[in-house]
């Protein structure tokens, strides 16, 4: 599985990120950093902190949709830079759907810029129909579909370029607590038949600690990491789980390092 | 099904009102329905009026495209620029409520008696609501849809067409469907006022004549050009509306 665990799919060294200052007065927000990051070819990475610890701007730096001040970021040993690469895949925390698109419409967004016959399209496309589920559906609108179901396409969308990395950010804190646990069993399911390393932004620590392998625990504002946990789960699993009694201690432990993080985050809020 | 049947209920009963207004007000004010109906088909076949609707038609046009030129390009540029929009949309929406004949002797002034003049008041008349609803519709677009453009690499080309365009389509067709019937209306009005041909200028010259066919005959045709037109507009607003 992890034949070339010893080189990092992505590493990130000496990444800061300060924001300017609001026009009209203000200091610089120093958002993140120095933080320094290794993803693992092939593993489930998620990364919890308190909110507006900078959590959704390291999901965008990876993305190549910001670039850091200081430091860098390296994807398959390419430094990323203000663009996004290819191999990676980006889910949103907001419906990212095009209302004015079918599923299947949508979807084959994702192929734009493949490259590929219209025949390998259709077969792509048709084979994440249906790991996602969405078969028949494919001819609706997203006003018809559920928030659950529109993220669903959404990640279809990301699944149907055969991304090698998939970021996805807090792509179900707009879920009620049942539906999140379905869907993360369904991200666990596409993560096994795939290869790709997944990378998730999420504030749920039961989230955290049912789909990951590791688990990155962030600081208030400006994020730095405090520590990594390792789950140790192994690669077959599901949201049953949640009944081992190894969870209660992972969730116990990432609340025991968050806990005063969010009690400061609150603070300086 | 329904909605056919009012529709054709209204239209009765509008008939059947001007019926009624027609008997009590006389022949002195107004024609009935039916009189108005084979007067406007005799007018229809003089070559006064086609050279007159010509001239209309030909203002109005013009008047249109640079009400929807000038509308959404204005309406794009203040839409993305944030500063320019501060200082300008204030402004455009008093423009918006001025009322519009007040300055017409300064479009005169400006663009002299005749076809520019109308033009020029027709296209002011467009311009407001174009832009306005462009605005809202470049500042409704959800920042998100601009994320996802980048994560799909999309360049500057294929944003505007596969994301931009789309986004901002439906809002801007409603503020098309208000810029068209105001831009009819200003044009008409510029006509009836320092023009010599159009018909506005017409409909002058019958309410000076106190031709009352002539002003009934005019008045039924505007009114059915202006009401298939929007009814077409609306029509097209709505099934662009509908996916979402």
């Amino acid at each position: 599985m992890l034949a070339d665990a010893a080189t990092p799919l992505v590493t990130l060294r000496g990444i800061t990120r300060v924001f300017p200052p609001i026009a009209g007065g203000g200091q610089p927000i120093h958002a993140l950093g120095p933080l320094d990051l290794d993803l693992r070819t092939g593993e489930f990475f998620a990364v919890v902190g308190p909110s507006g610890c900078g959590k959704s701007t390291l999901f965008e730096l990876i993305a190549g949709l910001q670039q850091a001040n200081d430091g860098t970021i390296a994807f398959e040993g390419k430094p990323i830079t203000g663009k996004v690469p290819d191999g990676i895949g980006v889910v949103f925390q907001e419906d990212s759907c095009l209302p004015w698109r079918t599923v299947r419409g949508n979807i084959a967004l994702g192929l734009r810029k493949s490259g590929l016959s219209r025949a390998e399209q259709e077969t792509r496309i048709e084979h994440v129909l249906v790991l996602m589920n969405l078969v028949e559906f494919a001819s609706h609108y997203p006003a018809q579909l559920s928030g659950g179901m529109r993220q669903r396409v959404c990640i279809a969308r990301t699944l149907v370029m055969e991304p090698r990395l998939i970021l996805l950010d807090e792509p179900f804190a707009a879920l009620d607590q049942q539906t999140r646990l379905l869907m993360g069993e369904e991200v666990l399911r596409v993560w096994r038949s795939t290869s790709a390393t997944v990378f998730l932004i999420t504030h749920a620590l039961d989230e955290a600690a049912m789909l990951s392998d590791r688990i990155a625990v962030m600081s208030a504002r400006p994020g730095r990491i405090l520590d990594i946990v390792e789950t140790a789960w192994p690669r077959e699993r599901d949201s049953r789980i949640l009944e081992d009694e190894r969870f209660g201690a992972i969730s116990a432990r990432l609340w025991r390092l968050l806990r005063d993080e969010t009690i400061k985050a609150a603070d300086a809020h | 099904m329904s909605r056919r049947i009012h529709l054709m209920l209204v239209l009765i009963g509008l008939v059947v009102a001007w019926e009624g207004l027609f008997l009590y007000a006389g022949e002195e004010a107004l024609r009935g329905p039916l009189e108005t109906l084979q007067d406007t088909a005799k007018l229809l076949t003089t070559t006064l009026f086609w050279m007159h609707f010509g001239e209309t038609a030909r203002a109005f046009a013009l008047a249109l495209a640079l009400a929807v030129c000038g509308g959404i390009s204005l309406g794009t540029w203040l839409g993305f620029h944030r500063l320019s929009s501060e200082l300008f949309v204030p402004m455009l929406i008093g423009f918006a409520s001025v009322p519009k004949v007040v300055l017409y002797p300064l479009v005169l002034l400006a663009f002299g008696l005749g076809f520019p003049a109308k033009v020029a008041f027709g296209a002011m008349f467009g311009i407001p609501p174009i832009a306005l609803s462009t605005i809202g519709a470049v500042a409704n677009i959800r920042p998100v849809l601009i994320k996802l453009g980048r994560v799909l690499g999309l360049n500057a080309i294929s944003m505007a067409r596969v994301v931009l365009i789309p986004a901002v389509l439906p809002e801007i067709m409603t503020g098309l469907r208000l810029g068209f019937s105001v831009t009819l209306i200003g044009t008409i009005l510029g006509e009836m006022f320092a023009a010599r041909r159009g018909l506005g200028y017409l409909l002058m010259t019958a309410i000076g004549l106190h031709d009352v066919t002539l002003i009934m005959s005019l008045a039924f045709v505007l009114t059915s050009l202006a009401v298939s037109a929007s009814a077409v507009l609306l029509s097209v607003d709505r099934r662009l509306r509908q996916k979402f």
